[in-house]
């Protein structure tokens, strides 16, 4: 097909700056440990800081929690389990009742704090991350005095105490998704936010003291690895959870073994988004770019992979070229961000590199031209045309906005190569053929598949991966069981 | 010098609005000594015909409200009643209740609504199906709300009977139409209030006072209605709705209760009561 | 020549939707709202289409349109007026020496109901008159009914009975329900020959919508890789709202792009815009804001 000169659509008109007001938001200059329903010192008196990737500057210093610390959050976490447990389901559904609302209330401060501490654009903090936040706290509250209904012929029971570490990509959203669940279910919990990205959670803690939840039931322990390792390792936890990485995954898993912990992950993916020539092309591009550039790229389920049908090939191509023209990547902060900051110098270099060998294996580098700040961590959106199962940047997880496009010619050779992966977490499917989509369904092997949209998620929509992407599901009824025992 | 105080008028709730019954007509309420309470709009067919128009004209767009707004109305119902507990402790003993039983009948009808919110957007899961057909068909059931409900209420209990039925009438996605207690009306039209200022789009719940013998039948014969929910243990009544509903194929629903505080009071049954199921199939071959 | 319509790309409803929540997300402040707005009010097809209009209601209309707001400077009259045909020699009469456009609807405006003959001889009418530019209605039963080539025949006739004004052709997006079929009018209305498609007559619900606009720019978009020719737009009707109409612009920017943002290639058809614009550009100028009786209601 002939190749069309689009550059005549060009825009003109640029917008002025559109800084969110970050007047009325309230951030100490430290932050403790939150165990036992009150902010405590670390044992070892160790802090570290974290940090605006967006201007380099630090934000915050925080509480870094050791071994030791760890142990006197999971003896809190146990103690209050006691009653916890006992509470008539209804009135612990109340308290996280109270706790959507709150979060509620505090939106647009949770928001800006979010894009602050992560470098996500305020739209999608604001739009995204603090509503589906709060209404997983909703959802979940909802089940605490129903859970009779939700498993036929058991009378389930909670487990104890669970330790829960999650990563820094949605940092509010996936301590609704740890802490809302393990709560509904009668379970306390330590839960350790990423190290770049605390400020949220230790928000999320002065929001539980406003609720007058009962101290021990959710403690916030923050730190790196080791305190991860602290938590994973620790004899009186019954159960980790676990997202990220699907490396660490393994450790973890490994870790626990001969144990009688309960483990359920949610790990890394390298989504296969496949356009047929039957799709509704404008919207399958408007998905593309919500499947890959959506908060940086640094999504698990992001669709890191494009299957375009040959035929629509050159098409595709174009359309989502001149699509990225208009992305807007830069402060996280300004209203009409579409792509903010890289979460941290180091994921920039991995990502950097990654670019580095998808251009050595031969790939075709596309980037739009973009201004950034001085100051920061940025990457420009990034397509890699014309590669194969074959090339490194095919297979492996990169997280971050690039996107690596193949073609293909037939369904049967699509559906092989997007199952051709050890991971299994999320699939996108472009057609306006009912049955295509049915048929795809049941033969990709992923744990969430969008049919003609991309990166949906609700609190009442179990997510979760096949194969390496990890096992057990957060959301919906299912989201219930990870957290349950059966007798 | 002592303050006299405003004595509340009350009316009828449909629409959103407080309108008073067009027949003009009223009946006393009077307390254990024989004083006057108040005096209730007597509703007539007339107003029943209305309040089905304006039913069936919000149903749908309630019905497609997402469960999560569904949800949160319901759980901003509960907020607005826990803010007027004292109130209906009040009119509940006005009305000839004990107090000890009046406080528990108002904190149980807030943690109905409560548990009802929580049902909105979780009751499809479970009475919701794929079914697994034995030919290359992707087979699916879904509930739907009946539509437009007429409610017959309890006649004690007038806060919990009511919300007990109300609750998953509407969190179901129906709209409603329900002739309070005899006896005890008015917590019905101050419960009217507390729905007034809670997000619930108007239409969605409407509530008469009147007469059972004048305005049962009309309630269980109008061909606009989808189904009638009945409280109470009148053997005549349940009979005469049953062959009044035949009209039309009405769904009858009976509750014999005489006490929703009991722990079978609710359940997310009550909501399946006023749903539909509807099935679906599409091809699943290439 | 009468266009393929078998191949016409298709468009997810729900996926449109959540593009033009993304435009709509946009924040324009400080100079580039200002700008937005003079160019909005630069934009407008200043309307009135009453059974009630008489000769009086149109010349007070056409003063307004030549004199906005005079307190305020440097800022642009709108682009046009858009009259009955029994009013465009008023209108003419009226604006003369400016350089805003005369539009006329035409084609038993609103409805299309009508035989050949009066349509032709309504256009004429108009365009004798002085008319520069015709809105003309497609005939939406037939389009309805799948009589594609009765549509495209009719546009073409009307198109010839035009002469030198330019012809806007109005497909009543809201009488078509779905995207796809506006895609298909759009497609039909610019092979036979209209300068601008349009979304609706203003006269039912709903009228202009952000989705309908965006498919009608990618028909434009698609029509001018295949043939070079650029087409204008004109959303009409419910758009009251400086909000809105920097919203139209948003999507427009971000669609076609610098080439089709100026009155040449894009109209707003509304009325109580105007007003809604002068408010907001003298708040920009004070801080201050404001409230209707300052301006001007003609």
């Amino acid at each position: 097909m002939q190749k069309k000169d689009t550059s005549i659509f060009k825009a003109a008109w640029t917008y002025d700056e559109a800084p969110e007001s970050t007047d009325h938001i309230q951030i100490k200059k430290k932050y403790e440990l939150f165990i036992d329903g009150k902010f405590t010192k670390p044992i070892k008196g160790n802090y570290f800081d974290t940090i605006n990737p967006a201007t380099n500057k630090v934000i915050a210093s925080v509480a870094e929690a050791t071994t030791e610390d760890v142990d006197v959050a999971v003896k809190a976490a146990r103690k209050a389990f006691g009653s916890w447990s006992k509470l008539s389901g209804k009135e612990r559904g109340k308290y996280i009742f109270r706790i959507a609302r709150l979060i509620q209330e505090r939106a647009r401060e949770f928001a800006v704090i979010e894009s602050l501490d992560g470098g996500k654009p305020i739209r999608e903090s604001r739009d995204i991350d603090i509503p589906l936040a709060a209404n997983h706290f909703f959802y979940y509250a909802g089940w605490a005095d129903k859970l009779e209904y939700a498993f036929p012929n058991r009378t389930p029971k909670p487990l104890g105490v669970a330790g829960q570490i999650i990563p820094w990509n949605f940092p509010l959203l996936m301590a609704a998704w740890k802490i809302a669940p393990a709560l509904a279910t009668g379970n306390t919990v330590v839960l350790k936010p990423a190290e770049t990205t605390p400020l949220t959670a230790l928000k999320l803690a002065e929001i539980i003291q406003e609720s007058g939840l009962p101290k021990g039931v959710v403690n916030i322990v923050t730190g790196a690895g080791e305190t991860g390792a602290s938590i994973v390792n620790h004899p009186d936890i019954n159960k980790i959870a676990f997202t990220g990485s699907t490396g660490v995954g393994k450790y973890i898993q490994k870790a626990i073994a001969g144990t009688q912990k309960k483990l359920t992950l949610e790990l890394g993916g390298k989504g296969a988004n496949i356009i047929f020539e039957d799709a509704a092309i404008d919207q399958a591009v408007e998905g593309i770019v919500n499947a890959i550039f959506f908060n940086q790229g640094h999504v698990c389920c992001a669709g890191s992979r494009l299957f375009v049908q040959e035929s629509v090939a050159d098409l595709v191509i174009q359309k989502l070229k001149d699509r990225m023209e208009t992305l807007i990547v830069g402060n996280p902060l300004d209203k009409n961000t579409d792509i903010g900051a890289i979460n941290s110098k180091k994921q920039l270099q991995t990502i950097e590199n990654y670019i580095k060998i998808g251009v050595n294996e031969g790939g075709e580098i596309y980037q739009p031209k973009c201004n950034f700040p001085k100051e920061g961590n940025w990457c420009e959106p990034t397509l890699f045309i014309n590669v194969s199962q074959s090339h490194r940047i095919v297979q492996e997880e990169i997280f971050g906005p690039v996107l690596a496009i193949q073609t293909f010619r037939t369904i049967d050779e699509v559906i092989e190569k997007a199952n051709n992966t050890p991971y299994g977490l999320s699939a996108g499917v472009w057609t306006q053929n009912g049955s295509k989509i049915f048929h795809l369904t049941q033969k990709l092997e992923a744990g969430v598949i969008w049919a003609n949209t991309f990166n949906k998620f609700d609190p009442a929509s179990p997510f979760g991966g096949y194969k390496e992407s990890g096992f057990g599901r957060e959301g919906g009824l299912h989201g219930l069981k990870p957290y349950l025992k059966f007798e | 010098m002592s303050r006299l105080d405003i004595q509340k008028t009350y009316k009828l709730y449909i629409g959103g609005k407080f309108p008073r019954t067009e027949s003009g007509r009223y009946y006393a309420v009077t307390n254990t000594k024989g004083n006057l309470i108040a005096n209730m709009c007597l509703a007539s067919r007339k107003d029943f015909r209305n309040a089905v128009v304006i039913a069936r004209k919000a149903q749908s767009s309630w019905a497609n409200a997402t469960a999560l707004n569904k949800g949160q109305v319901l759980y901003r119902i509960a907020e607005m009643l826990e803010g007027r507990k004292e109130q209906f402790i009040a009119e509940l003993i006005s009305q000839g209740e004990a107090a000890k039983n009046a406080e528990i009948e108002v904190n149980c009808a807030i943690d109905r609504l409560v548990y009802y919110a929580g049902w909105s957007d979780k009751y499809q899961q479970i009475f919701s199906s794929v079914n697994p057909v034995a030919s290359s068909h992707f087979n699916f059931s879904n509930v739907e709300p009946v539509g437009v409900v007429s409610i017959i209420a309890s006649e004690n209990q007038s806060l919990l009977g009511l919300v007990s039925i109300i609750a998953p009438a509407i969190v179901g996605g129906n709209a409603v139409i329900v002739l309070a207690s005899e006896t005890k009306p008015l917590t019905a039209i101050s419960f009217a209030e507390v729905l007034h200022s809670s997000d619930v789009p108007g239409g969605v719940v409407n509530i008469l006072t009147g007469k059972k013998e004048e305005l049962m039948s009309h309630m269980a014969s109008h061909m606009d209605v989808n189904a009638i929910i009945y409280c109470g243990k009148d053997e005549n009544h349940i009979k005469n709705i049953n062959e009044l509903a035949s009209n039309n194929i009405k769904r009858t629903i009976f509750y014999k209760k005489g006490d929703w505080t009991s722990s079978n009071s609710e359940s997310p049954y009550f909501i399946e009561k006023t749903q539909e199921l509807k099935t679906t199939w599409h091809p699943t071959e290439v | 020549m009468f266009p393929n319509l078998n191949n016409l790309p298709v468009y997810d409803t729900t996926g449109v939707h959540e593009r033009i929540a993304r435009f709509c997300s946009r924040s324009i402040k400080s100079s580039s709202k200002i700008e937005g707005l003079k160019l909005a009010l630069s934009m407008i097809d200043l309307t009135t289409l009453e059974g009630k209009d008489t000769k009086g209601k149109v010349q007070q209309l056409c003063y307004k349109a030549m004199h906005p707001h005079d307190s305020l400077k440097n800022i642009p009259t709108v682009a046009a007026i858009c009259v009955y045909p029994s009013y465009v020699g008023v209108a003419k009469k009226a604006l003369e020496g400016s350089d805003i456009q005369v539009a006329s609807v035409a084609t038993a405006f609103p409805s299309g109901q009508s035989t050949l003959e009066v349509k032709l001889s309504d256009t004429k009418f108009a365009v004798d008159q002085g008319a520069d530019e015709i809105d003309m209605v497609i005939s939406r039963g037939e389009f309805l009914a799948g009589n594609y080539q009765f549509v495209f025949d009719e546009i073409a006739a009307i198109k010839e009975a035009c002469g030198k004004a330019h012809l806007k052709v109005i497909l009543e997006t809201g009488e078509l329900e779905t995207l796809d079929n506006v895609r298909k009018a759009s497609e039909i209305a610019m092979y036979a020959g209209a300068d601008f498609i349009k979304t609706s007559t203003g006269k039912i619900q709903p009228a202009a919508t952000l989705p309908v606009t965006y498919v009608m720019f990618d028909a434009i978009k698609d029509y001018y890789l295949k043939t070079g020719k650029m087409i204008g737009m004109k959303p009409a009707g419910g758009i009251s709202t400086s909000k809105i109409a920097l919203q139209y612009l948003v999507m427009l920017n971000e669609v076609l792009g610098e080439k089709w943002m100026n009155k040449k290639y894009f109209r707003f058809g509304a009325s109580s815009l105007t007003n809604d614009i002068l408010m907001q550009l003298v708040k920009a100028e004070t801080g201050i804001y404001q409230s209707i009786n300052y301006f001007s209601k003609d």
